[in-house]
């Protein structure tokens, strides 16, 4: 393998790792409050992903087609994706399925998802999607020998950047934020504390849902939407939560950094285990260090 | 009644519908395969965690039901059943010695995580496993017997009732010893039970590497019945399945993931019929009823309703 195909493997690996990145922190963010991994977060993924193209091909054809609405289309199919289905799931699982058993709750974001699997195929049928306008927009940049596009390389890492630093912020710096952890800490002691944690709840599931939806927004255009999708991403994106430790969300963005490039690098260099490349990484850290990555202490789960 | 004599009615019943309607046959073994396989998922579960890979063990057996048929043609049926039911068994045991490590969220990402492994190995390792199209699997002999299609289904239902109802009789034996008395304890409070005496790790060790056998046993008749082995039966969608067929049944009796299987076939087959194209949905919706109406799945409410209403009258 010589150094261009290295340059490119590592570009792809960044830029699948920024999407691996917004999904996972969705997932880690809602387990947070939750307690328990949200499988319905490959739903979310998918829809995220289908309401994009829909609405990049409306804003197309309403000669909204500059390249700042076609952007704008992409993060608003996210926002109404999250703000829909965070809601739904909040309903669901904060209010109805409480103070059921882990696994129950796990079951119920399971039927969430094969549910919307089939909502997905009833409402944009099984043919495959795609939106590249925006990435043909954007041009490409010179990596060297490698050409490769701003989108993927600039764009995806950036807005996973950016949000990876807002979160962070909103955590630590303002008080919804500072009462999301307080929540993560301990439900009952921040409600004895005067939180309110029914409206916490729901900002975060809104929140983290938006994040997911994001993800698959920002991978319609580099990537052809089909049935299925969803399902490997929720799976890969777990990997990434559980190898970096539940909750984790610096230990999410570095892990996701790994696993990027371990999986993109395999392509070229171990083609046959590629797609089993994150799940062998997980397992290897899981042997040395059980709870995962960087888990420090219990009580701090966010 | 008692339920073990309600379970030999129900096979007998299951048998004659196979008899009378010769199309149902492939179905009903199939049926009573995922029975088997979720029975195996229950035991994991009745200690509190759920496993999201075990399907894998399925997917072993039948590869290796596939592989001996290929190497030895002549091999004979159920002796095919029994040694690729000890692959996956012995798989399941020397997995489980690390896996019952880890509890909850990552006892569930383990077994996940080695499943997907596995299928991609089969998938992507063509000369070997055939990739994703999978391997033909011929249809062996019985007890020496060459069969037509229709009589080699005829045998492998009636070998699959007759696995089932002694699997069912083991399982119930199974949660009333020591061990799967302990497995209950595992989930109520680990620490208690450690004081006791009675170590953790080799209970939900033991636990594990049954529910393997059982899982593989399903995975064996499955691959038979089937004709065919895809690395997709390992997949985590169908490990899914397994949980949710365990939850829709229950696992508090041996019958209950039968009555789940029995109840998620009969809902995939009304949506191929009425509804093709939404069948997940429909599970999705049924899943979600079940957890809101009965969390004890139908077994349990049934369970529960019986003992309400025959109070003192039970034998």
């Amino acid at each position: 393998m010589n150094f261009d195909t290295l340059l490119l493997g590592v570009a792809d690996g960044i830029s699948y790792a920024g999407l691996l990145f917004l999904v996972s922190l969705g997932l880690t963010l809602i387990f947070g409050v939750l307690g328990v991994l949200n499988i319905a977060h490959g739903s979310l993924y998918a829809l995220g992903g289908y309401v994009a193209a829909s609405l990049t091909a409306l804003a197309m054809r309403h000669a909204f087609d500059s390249t700042p609405w076609l952007f704008l289309a992409l993060v608003m199919a996210a926002m109404l994706v999250g703000l829909a289905m965070g809601l739904l799931l909040d309903v669901l699982l904060l209010r109805y399925f409480q103070k059921r058993d882990p696994v129950i709750q796990l079951l119920v974001t399971f039927a969430v998802f094969v549910i919307f699997e089939d909502v997905q195929k009833l409402i944009w049928g099984t043919s495959p999607y795609a939106a590249g306008e925006i990435v043909s927009r954007l041009g490409t940049v010179e990596l060297f020998a490698v050409t490769y596009t701003v989108y993927q390389i600039m764009v995806i890492p950036g807005i996973a950047l950016a949000s990876y630093l807002g979160l962070n912020f909103f955590l630590k710096k303002t008080l919804w934020g500072k009462q999301t952890v307080a929540l993560t800490h301990h439900r009952e002691v921040a409600m004895a504390m005067g939180v309110n944690v029914k409206k916490i709840g729901a900002l975060v599931f809104v929140l983290g849902a938006m994040l997911g939806a994001l993800g698959g927004a920002l991978a319609v255009p580099v990537s052809s939407l089909t049935p299925g999708m969803g399902a490997e991403m929720i799976v890969v994106s777990f990997t990434v939560v559980a190898t970096a430790g539940l909750g984790q969300i610096t230990g999410a963005l570095i892990t996701s950094l790994m696993i990027g490039l371990a999986r993109s690098l395999a392509v070229y260099l171990l083609p046959e285990i590629d797609v089993a490349m994150p799940y062998i990484i997980m397992l290897l850290v899981l042997l040395l260090r059980p709870n995962g990555l960087f888990t420090v202490a219990q009580s701090r789960r966010i | 009644m008692k339920l073990g004599v309600f379970s030999g009615l129900v096979v007998l019943v299951l048998l004659a519908i196979g008899m009378a309607f010769p199309w149902t046959k492939t179905m009903l073994i199939i049926g009573l395969c995922y029975g088997l396989s979720a029975l195996g998922v229950a035991i994991p579960a009745r200690s509190g965690q759920v496993s999201f890979g075990h399907a894998m063990f399925a997917c072993v057996a039948a590869y290796a039901v596939a592989f001996l048929a290929r190497a030895f043609p002549q091999m004979d049926g159920v002796v095919l059943i029994v040694l690729a039911t000890l692959t996956g068994t012995l798989f399941a045991t020397v997995l489980g010695s690390f896996v019952v490590r880890y509890r909850g969220i990552f006892f569930g990402m383990l077994n996940l995580a080695v499943s997907m492994v596995i299928v991609a190995l089969l998938g992507k390792l063509y000369e070997l496993s055939g990739g994703t199209d999978g391997i033909r699997v011929q249809r062996p002999e019985f007890w020496g017997l060459v069969t037509e299609r229709s009589e080699f289904e005829t045998m492998l239902l009636f070998i699959s009732c007759c696995i089932a109802l002694l699997a069912g009789w083991f399982y119930q034996r199974f949660t009333q010893s020591a061990t799967g008395e302990a497995l209950g304890g595992l989930k109520s409070n680990e620490t208690r039970l450690e004081y006791l005496g009675i170590s953790a790790h080799h209970i939900l060790w033991v636990g594990y590497a049954w529910s393997g056998f059982f899982v593989s046993l399903g995975g064996a008749i499955f691959a038979l019945a089937q004709g065919l082995v895809t690395p997709e039966m390992g997949a985590w969608t169908r490990s899914g399945e397994l949980v949710f067929i365990m939850i829709l049944g229950g696992s508090s009796h041996a019958l209950g993931p039968f009555v789940g299987a029995g109840v998620f076939q009969a809902v995939k087959l009304f949506a191929s019929a009425y509804m093709a194209g939404v069948w997940q949905m429909l599970l999705g919706f049924t899943l979600l009823a079940v957890i809101a109406l009965a969390p004890e799945g139908i077994m349990g409410a049934w369970l529960a309703y019986r003992s309400k209403s025959v109070k003192g009258a039970r034998p």
